[in-house]
């Protein structure tokens, strides 16, 4: 050969480096993803599905799903409102809302359940008065909620601001000269823009939702058939050595994991941009 | 007013923005100040140099900078390869880099517990050569790096992705060999993005709970983590001492963040 390609390493490197990037993947994320479903089926497809049809489990999945059938849609309004706000317009202070969205991040799952904790435990500011009338935040299924709405607060806003904020405002700015009102412009002008990160936003918000442990774990109390999420749920399994059974559930949370991370390829196929997500 | 804004729906917008912020996080956080704020001198420092707080942040902090220092590592490896190469089941591996931040982290926890606890299908293998992976700083070291690794590729990729070739070629017909290139032209543009990448897996390892504390064994004064000290405070009801741990924790964290947004700042303005 003649012409030798100087942008690239020779291909004995090559190999050697793509060796030890795949070995370094396959044993750290594979492995683990691979293990969820042996250790779930160790004992068995019985053991396995009685796992999932035990009442405790039931009541778990369906704490999950409530939690995030509330966060999720809140979340999102959210997300939608702050993009709207922080991309189409410009003002003072604009630079210091974008920090305190991504707040959040920097904040440990168990401080997001703890700051409810502060708010309304029994001993927290509004606990007296919340015991006065009965009314039951932590270790009870509001406080789970409002730890979960913490924890996923940036999610989607995250996704959508560097979206929207690289798609500029010609086109809204077009739809108002064409005498559009602001819903309009909405529906049938930016929406169409950023349905797929829009989508994007929504279920990595909810795989997390789905999924928090440790803000939940904080405020939730552990009663069993009452205040437990799905990895909650798992926990207790777990410390009950009841291993197949704990893995049983996670293989939904793997699940799903798996149907978010296959999304995120469709989205990526369709849209050609995606956010980079956390 | 002189100019009108041309886009409608932003007083709306803003104002929910505003008022949800301030309701869900906010007002919680600056609650949170309040009570540690309110605990009074003698109990903070008495709490964070009590010998078993400055174990756990030991630990903590140790754990998560080793933890993003070989993130780092295997990230601009795997981050190389992947944009660089190309191979059978490359698409599949670079969307399982997300892994991480997909499965939920009491998942991980126990699925890593599985896999590296001494009995365990890594483990087992390990006790052999008198490893222990689990149970001990190795083990929280281990879960840390699993939560940090994506941080680092997902920073570095966009990056590595814009660079042009036409510099590599510039330095190679300049008598430059393949290392030279890689380690004095491409590596010190890929530093921002390293740093970058470490001091997200860095924030995120801090605060890390549900995958660390089944592989950690939680051993008090040796594998406890600063997350699980606020959980045992609030186990005895001691809202204020949970108050200040978490007030500290949040401190370092805000403190890094503004640090990387700085950084951050000064590299788009030197790039512009």
């Amino acid at each position: 050969m003649s012409v030798r390609n100087v942008t690239t390493e020779s291909a004995p490197i090559r190999a050697v480096l793509i060796t030890v990037a795949v070995g370094f993947l396959t044993l750290f994320l594979l492995m683990p993803l691979f293990a969820v479903f042996i250790e779930a089926l160790r004992r068995g497809w019985e053991v396995f599905l009685a796992s999932l049809y035990e009442d405790a489990a039931w009541s778990a999945v369906k704490l999950t799903l409530l939690t995030a059938a509330i966060a999720v849609p809140l979340n999102t309004l959210f997300g939608i409102a702050a993009a709207w706000a922080v991309t189409k317009h410009r003002f003072k202070g604009r630079a210091l809302l974008l920090s305190l969205i991504d707040l959040p991040f920097a904040v440990s799952p168990v401080i997001a359940g703890l700051v409810w904790v502060l708010l309304f435990g029994a001993k927290g500011w509004f606990g007296p008065w919340l015991a006065e009338h009965d009314i039951k935040i932590i270790f009870a299924v509001p406080g789970i909620v409002i730890a979960t709405v913490f924890i996923t607060f940036p999610f989607v806003a995250r996704e959508l601001i560097p979206l929207m904020e690289s798609q500029g405002t010609d086109q809204e700015e077009a739809a108002v000269t064409l005498g559009a009102r602001g819903w309009q412009i909405f529906r049938r002008v930016t929406l169409p823009n950023i349905k797929w990160g829009l989508l994007y936003g929504v279920l990595l918000c909810n795989a997390r939702a789905m999924g928090e442990f440790g803000a939940v774990s904080v405020v939730s109390g552990h009663i069993r058939g009452q205040t437990n999420t799905l990895p909650l749920h798992i926990e207790v399994l777990y410390n009950e050595y009841q291993f197949s059974a704990a893995f049983a559930c996670a293989t939904l949370l793997a699940f799903l994991a798996l149907f978010t991370l296959g999304m995120k390829s469709v989205v990526e196929h369709f849209s050609g941009h995606v956010g980079k997500g956390h | 007013m002189s100019k009108r804004r041309v886009i409608p729906g932003f007083g709306l917008s803003l104002g929910f923005t505003i008022t949800y912020l301030s309701l869900i996080i906010l007002i919680p956080l600056a609650a949170l100040f309040l009570k540690a704020g309110g605990a009074g001198w003698d109990e903070w420092a008495g709490l964070l140099t009590s010998p078993r707080v400055l174990a756990a942040a030991k630990l903590t902090f140790g754990a998560s900078a080793a933890a993003a220092g070989v993130s780092v590592v295997f990230g601009l490896l795997v981050t190389w390869v992947l944009v660089r190469y190309e191979f059978p089941g490359r698409r599949l591996l670079d969307a399982m880099v997300d892994l991480p931040f997909a499965l939920p982290t009491a998942v991980a926890g126990i699925t890593l517990c599985a896999i590296y606890a001494p009995n365990g299908w890594v483990g087992e293998w390990l006790a052999k050569w008198g490893i222990q992976a689990a149970y001990n700083w190795t083990g929280v070291f281990i879960a840390l790096t699993f939560i940090g690794f994506p941080f680092v590729v997902r920073t570095l990729q966009p990056v590595m992705e814009d660079l042009g070739r036409e510099i590599e070629e510039a330095a190679a017909t300049l008598g430059a060999n393949r290392w030279q290139v890689f380690s004095r032209v491409v590596l010190p543009l890929l530093v921002p993005a390293l740093i970058t990448g470490f001091t997200l897996a860095f924030a995120r390892a801090i605060g890390e709970y549900g995958s660390v504390i089944f592989i950690s064994g939680n051993l008090p004064m040796k594998t406890e983590i600063l997350p699980l000290l606020i959980v045992a405070q609030l186990e005895q009801f001691r809202y204020e001492g949970a108050a200040v741990i978490a007030a500290a924790m949040l401190i370092i964290s805000f403190l890094l963040l503004f640090l990387i947004n700085l950084l951050q700042r000064r590299l788009d303005w030197q790039n512009r």
